[in-house]
């Protein structure tokens, strides 16, 4: 009976994990390394590749600066009401409720060349919906509470009482900041900003309403894969998603040394 | 730093946490702000650190009101109930921190925090981080580091409150006297009335967010001016009735009368040992104690049970016993005040003149 239910789970894991990766190698090598490396290689493929790289180095700086003023000001601020700030903390995890393809929706709705305020910067000659800014933002959308939701906790464990002691020590908002708070927040940082790029890299439904999935223009790593595998272009679709999925490997091992070090603090 | 201050009041949403307190501080002096936990204490230590705004009132050091000052201005060192020391630096970046904000020149910090280092014995330590050090050290360096930039008040919050019994009667008396070499106004928050004695020049005694007394140790002991603070210090017993009690007869003219009845106001013994017999009460020895030094006896008088003393010297006690008790002064207060009698029988009806 033991045996069956070992067996089991090894099938289990074997069916949802291991085949798939497998069977999606082998698809990128199904001819050979040179089909691999052409659909790589190919100019759109190379494009959305950029586009991916883009999108997770902007919105990981953006999100890494305003999740950690969120968590501060959600912890530490005590001139924002009390109700106001459980309303905030509250619609931080909204992200995490509404699906990412219902998100891009509200953006294109809010932003879109239809919308009022779309029309305004469209005026001004910024383009927002089917462009780089809007797929920013629909990324930005559904990674925001990763990083306020990894620094919270540790803010509000290592409590203001160190801050307040540099205070008194005549230190002001900045060197405080850096001398006393950071050293404390920084691996929980760098664990935020792990998850941040690892789910931009792999975000797909948000980015797909707001970019149009717009070839050579505004289509992503995760776009392209889908549009491969539309079109039956089974060996194009392996070689990106492979890439996609070595590069989450390395973030994974990369988050376990992060949560090793951010233990020991 | 000569504190005062003036109609202070605090509230947290709808908790009066502080109730219109004013005292003055002489320049020098070290203060044990003392009261129950939740009492307003910390809260009037942290609105001097500017760390807490008041609601209203004055708060004046050196006769400059530095309401609106931030802590930064306000030339002070803190110690926090859980020291607070910065975890990632060594104890010498712990110390040398308030210098370093100041921009004060390497070779300076280095000469002051190692004074600092020698002044607090943690000598052999600079290099170490907190989680390295013991309760006791972590305090010296919390001591230290507040003292580096050279403040003119010095604010504890229960100090020793982290502390285990023993090394806090060290560093009791090692604080008492770092401060009176320093020469720094000092005030420290405790619930440790032991300890307020033992350590404070005066005393403030803060009750429900009230400024009930403030004195020496000695003034308060001797003449409580209200009720709590005549049961918060000493061990007191309460009696309902004053009158019930021998040689109290007639107290408060009539009116119903309380009595506070401390430990050491109390004789028990036999009846030949005391010279004025007729001041004396039966009564029972309900439970003896021993205390290290003395004897904690409980006896049993009219129905009224009292706490007190007795020396090792005289004669052994027994529970059930029948024993003569002598209540020398009470603490008596009704609604309209509070005062100190002595026994009234004390007084030698037919004194004898030779």
């Amino acid at each position: 009976m033991r045996k069956l239910w070992i067996g089991l789970t090894y099938l289990v894991f074997f069916l949802l994990i291991a085949a798939p990766l497998g069977k999606m190698a082998i698809g990128a090598f199904s001819e050979g390394f040179g089909g691999f490396w052409n659909a790589l290689t190919r100019p759109e493929a190379l494009h959305a590749l950029m586009m991916t790289g883009l999108v997770v180095i902007v919105v990981t700086l953006l999100n890494t600066l305003f999740g950690i003023m969120m968590a501060l000001y959600l912890v530490r601020a005590n001139w924002i009401n009390r109700r106001l700030k459980g309303l905030l903390n509250s619609l931080v995890d909204l992200p995490y409720a509404v699906s990412p393809v219902i998100g891009g929706l509200m953006i294109v709705l809010l932003l879109g060349p239809d919308s009022a305020l779309g029309a305004i910067f469209e005026g001004i000659g910024l383009k927002i919906v089917y462009a780089i800014p809007g797929m920013i933002i629909a990324t930005l959308f559904v990674t925001f509470p990763l990083m306020v939701r990894e620094v919270m906790p540790v803010l509000q464990e290592i409590g203001s009482q160190q801050e307040e002691a540099a205070s008194t020590l005549g230190a002001r908002g900045w060197t405080i900041f850096w001398k006393v708070t950071w050293p404390s927040i920084r691996w929980a940082v760098v664990y935020g900003v792990i998850l941040t790029v690892a789910r931009s890299l792999g975000e797909f439904g948000a980015v797909l309403v707001v970019s149009g999935n717009i070839m050579n223009k505004t289509q992503t790593a995760t776009t392209l894969v889908y549009q491969d595998v539309e079109n039956f272009n089974v060996t194009a679709a392996g070689g990106i998603a492979l890439v996609l999925a070595a590069f989450s490997a390395g973030l994974l091992l990369l988050m376990e040394w992060t949560k090793r070090r951010k233990e020991v603090q | 730093m000569h504190v005062e201050v003036r109609g202070l009041n605090k509230h947290f949403g709808d908790f009066h946490a502080v109730k219109d307190v004013n005292f003055t501080i002489t320049k020098g002096h070290l203060i044990g702000l003392l009261g129950p936990s939740g009492g307003g204490k910390t809260s009037i230590l942290r609105m001097l650190a500017g760390l807490e705004t008041p609601d209203n009132g004055e708060i004046i050091f050196h006769g400059q009101t530095v309401n609106n000052l931030p802590p930064q201005e306000r030339g002070i060192g803190f110690v926090f109930q859980n020291y607070a020391l910065f975890k990632h630096m060594t104890v010498f970046d712990n110390i040398a921190f308030g210098l370093k904000v100041k921009k004060v020149s390497k070779t300076a910090i280095r000469d002051r925090v190692m004074e600092l280092v020698e002044l607090t014995g943690l000598k052999g330590f600079e290099k170490r981080y907190p989680h390295q050090l013991s309760g006791g050290q972590r305090q010296r360096v919390a001591f230290a580091r507040a003292l580096a930039p050279e403040p003119q008040l010095l604010l504890l919050d229960e100090p020793f409150a982290a502390i285990d019994a023993k090394i806090r009667q060290e560093l009791r008396a090692w604080l008492r006297e770092l401060i009176e070499r320093v020469g720094i106004t000092s005030i420290f928050v405790t619930h440790d009335q032991d300890e307020a004695i033992e350590v404070a020049d005066e005393i403030m005694i803060i009750n429900q967010g009230q400024l009930e007394q403030k004195g020496t140790p000695w003034d308060i002991y001797k003449e409580p001016k209200t009720p709590f603070v005549a049961t918060f210090i000493g061990e007191s017993t309460l009696i309902e009735d004053a009158s019930e009690v021998k040689g109290f007869k007639g107290a408060g003219d009539g009116k119903p009368t309380k009595a506070l009845i401390r430990p050491e106001y109390i004789e028990v013994g036999n009846l030949h040992e005391f010279k004025m017999a007729s001041a004396t009460e039966k009564g029972v020895v309900k439970h003896l104690h021993f205390r290290g030094s003395e004897w904690l006896v409980e006896v049993e008088v009219n129905g009224h049970k009292l706490v007190t003393y007795r020396s090792l010297e005289k004669e052994t006690l027994q529970p059930g016993q029948d024993i003569s008790v002598l209540v020398h002064r009470a603490y008596l207060f009704n609604d309209e005040r509070s005062w100190i009698q002595e026994n009234n029988l004390k007084e030698d009806p037919m004194p004898i003149f030779i």
